[in-house]
């Protein structure tokens, strides 16, 4: 029911804003002094309370690092859990400033929902999970034929799921619900056989199940999933502000500076080290994007680099040991990959 | 008479702003005026934001292919279909689980409004009870009730319930035989039809002839074995043609037979059980509006119990009845959207996927608005014609 309450009040906001050109996201936020950031309604690793209540997670502590850049505290964020079918309308309609949940990037999504997704924090893929405890002997998903498959609606996984059993000419029986709880449920109780999302998930799930250990996520991977956040399309001058937000933290990465040394590193002899950290004489590169010149040293501040996020929540720092695989630096092989900060 | 003239021409000889006739106009005009160009405004600034944030609009994305499969589909559905079909899906399983709720929830509530007046203490108490536990919880924790705490701790498929004529029971749904109609099946259709035809004119006969003559005639049986006679005859006649496809395990699930899925089931069960608990107040409170005087006279007459109910207090009962029936209804079907929180395919979750996939909030939620408002406005005009015949029948 609430995604229905989001689109009337998203319809009635879109019919009662003025038309006169409205405040930038940056003004807003600043005058309100938080980041409305929309985040998923609990997924480990990517956005999920913990015992505190507070959110954890790469997409949460990516909010985390806009806010160090804005307001150069990390700690001036404010999460509005979201289901899949109302995230877009929740940031179309301005409910939230940033989209950052675990959301597949799609041209479709980009051009014809007026998003703009500002980069790819997590590279995905689509998989499936099964019980193996009650299906023996089941080792691929080709062998998935007939099956009831739990999926979340209104998600780029709905569709690949439709288009996997098609190609391979298999039949399967849908099982969708709009919240992931209830989904996780439903596979809990053994409504379906097999569980299928985005391969990060189904690790981060089978944690939260009744026997983790009985349960096998497949090894076959059925899409590219570029998880990423977005933004509204239309302020270019936000657009910028998240979009190097995330260069940065990739870049914190390559340059070795971390929560630990970023203040040591500000004196560093390396020119580049000066220059992201705003060291360098008469620098105009933060105030040109709008934040202060020390942003990037903020942003360290308030969640450490690429790679120390990654580890913290997903990574072996996390319950879910999930490897950097080709979410490492490009540098070590990966596809993370930041255009020069100068 | 001389007052009242006075009172109608003075307007006339008064200006004709105090006139209140051309007042009220002016009034309405204004309203009218003022609305429209408040609608206007919201419409052209909704187009204006729309534009200005670069998010498609139009129904034109009713017509691509929807990609995503749907369970439960009274009609071809394949992911291949358009989003419009998909919200054809959708809004088609609203009404078979709206319909199949109003037929068992006016069944139960009947049942349990005569029980409540019974003179019998314990059925009158274990109604009570139904009523009042039934009436005083939200529907949707009577939806979950069904789905998670009756329906999902059913065995697994590989240990399903055994039920009578090869149907199966477990967490994945009821599964029964499917009949496979033969060829010459459709003679059997038509004897049924016919038999349905003739115990309506014979009912029509017998009713004259005890108007004309008092004589009474078996209508029931007589009707029994038109109905169900006639069509076996037919069976026989064309050869046995039925045969039936039964469930059988397979690797995950039972294949073969035919399916009712826990979500259905639940939320069938659900709307019925929670619906009937307010008919069984409003048929309680419509035997209780006859007048005592219509029973005892009845049974003065020497009419038995039973016809008594039937014949004297039911026709009269249902007058009060209607109206507040025709509300529980539509009920029933607005709260038939509550299907989401358990994955029913149901008009408002097949729209709100189709709105998530396509992004287009305000023209989905327009087409569920519309779909809703126009079902229940149709409801309610074939409760009104029902409502207006029984008057009719009263006077």
């Amino acid at each position: 029911m609430k995604h229905i309450a989001i689109g009337i009040l998203g319809a009635a906001a879109l019919g009662l804003t003025a038309t006169a050109a409205s405040a930038g996201t940056l003004d807003t936020v600043k005058q309100k002094g938080f980041i409305q950031c929309g985040v998923s309604t609990g997924l480990a690793g990517f956005s999920a309370p913990d015992d505190k209540g507070d959110w954890q997670g790469i997409d949460a502590d990516f909010c985390r690092a806009v806010a160090g850049a804005v307001f150069g505290d990390g700690t001036k964020v404010k999460f509005t859990p979201l289901s899949a079918k109302e995230r877009f309308t929740a940031l179309q309609s301005g409910e939230v400033d940033i989209l950052s949940r675990n959301t597949t990037w799609t041209i479709n999504r980009d051009t014809a929902l007026g998003l703009n997704f500002i980069g790819v924090t997590y590279y995905d893929g689509q998989g499936f999970m099964i019980n193996a405890k009650k299906l023996p002997g089941v080792n691929s998903a080709l062998q998935l034929s007939g099956a009831a498959v739990c999926v979340q609606s209104g998600t780029t996984t709905e569709l690949n799921l439709a288009d996997y059993f098609k190609s391979n000419k298999m039949e399967y029986n849908p099982v969708v619900f709009e919240k992931l709880e209830e989904v996780n449920a439903a596979y809990d109780a053994g409504r379906c056989d097999v569980y299928t999302t985005d391969q990060s998930g189904l690790y981060g799930i089978r944690l939260t199940l009744g026997a983790p250990a009985d349960h096998v996520v497949l090894p076959e991977i059925i899409s590219k999933e570029p998880l990423g956040p977005a933004v509204r399309q239309g302020d270019d001058q936000w657009y910028h502000i998240v979009k190097w937000t995330y260069f940065a933290l990739l870049q914190a990465e390559e340059l070795g500076i971390t929560k630990a040394n970023v203040e040591e590193m500000k004196t560093s002899d390396n020119p580049e080290i000066k220059r992201v950290l705003g060291q360098e004489a008469d620098t105009k590169i933060g105030t040109d994007l709008g934040v202060s010149n020390d942003w990037v040293v903020n942003i360290v501040k308030a969640v450490g680099n690429y790679g120390e996020m990654f580890e913290r929540n997903v990574g072996s720092g996390s319950p879910l040991k999930i490897a950097r695989g080709i979410n490492a630096l490009w540098t070590k092989g990966g596809l993370q990959y930041a255009p020069p900060i100068r | 008479m001389a007052s009242q003239e006075i009172l109608r021409e003075e307007p006339s000889r008064a200006s004709f702003i105090n006139d209140p006739k051309v007042r009220s106009l002016v009034f309405q005009a204004v309203v009218v005026v003022v609305l429209g160009a408040l609608v206007w405004w919201i419409v052209q600034n909704t187009i204006d934001n729309l534009q200005r944030l670069h998010i498609a609009s139009g129904f034109g994305f009713l017509r691509g292919r929807a990609g995503f499969d749907i369970s439960d589909s009274a009609i071809a559905y394949t992911s291949d279909s358009t989003y419009g079909r998909a919200i054809v899906v959708g809004f088609i399983n609203t009404l078979i689980v709206a319909a199949a709720g109003i037929v068992t929830a006016t069944i139960i509530g009947f049942i349990v409004g005569v029980g409540r007046l019974s003179r019998n203490w314990l059925i009158r108490k274990i109604c009570m009870v139904y009523v009042e536990v039934f009436r005083n919880i939200p529907p949707l924790l009577v939806i979950f009730f069904w789905y998670s705490g009756v329906l999902s701790v059913l065995p697994a498929p590989r240990d399903s319930y055994h039920l009578p004529f090869g149907s199966f029971l477990n967490q994945r749904g009821f599964y029964f035989p499917r009949a496979m109609w033969g060829e010459g099946s459709w003679l059997i259709l038509v004897a049924f039809l016919v038999g349905i035809a003739m115990a309506w004119f014979v009912a029509r006969k017998a009713h004259q002839r005890q108007m004309a003559t008092g004589q009474q005639f078996p209508v029931f049986w007589t009707s029994l074995a038109l109905v169900v006679g006639l069509p076996v005859l037919a069976y026989a006649l064309s050869g046995f043609p039925l045969s039936f496809d039964f469930p059988k395990q397979s690797t995950f699930n039972l294949t073969g037979g035919f399916q009712v899925k826990p979500e259905f089931l639940s939320l069938y069960l659900a709307l019925s059980c929670y619906t009937a608990a307010f008919i069984a107040e409003i048929v309680r409170a419509g035997i209780m509006g006859v007048s005592k005087g219509q029973t005892e006279a009845a049974g003065a007459l020497g009419v038995r119990p039973g016809s008594i109910l039937r014949l004297v207090v039911v026709p009269q009962a249902m007058r009060i009845v209607i109206p507040p029936l025709t509300s529980q209804y539509l009920n029933l079907t607005k709260n038939s959207s509550l299907a989401i929180a358990i994955g029913y395919p149901d008009l408002t979750a097949t729209a709100g996927t189709v709105l998530n996939q396509t992004g287009q909030a305000i023209e989905c939620v327009l087409i569920m608005m519309v779909v809703y408002l126009v079902l229940s406005l149709v409801t309610s005009a074939v409760m009104n014609v029902v409502n207006a015949r029984m008057a009719l029948v009263e006077r």
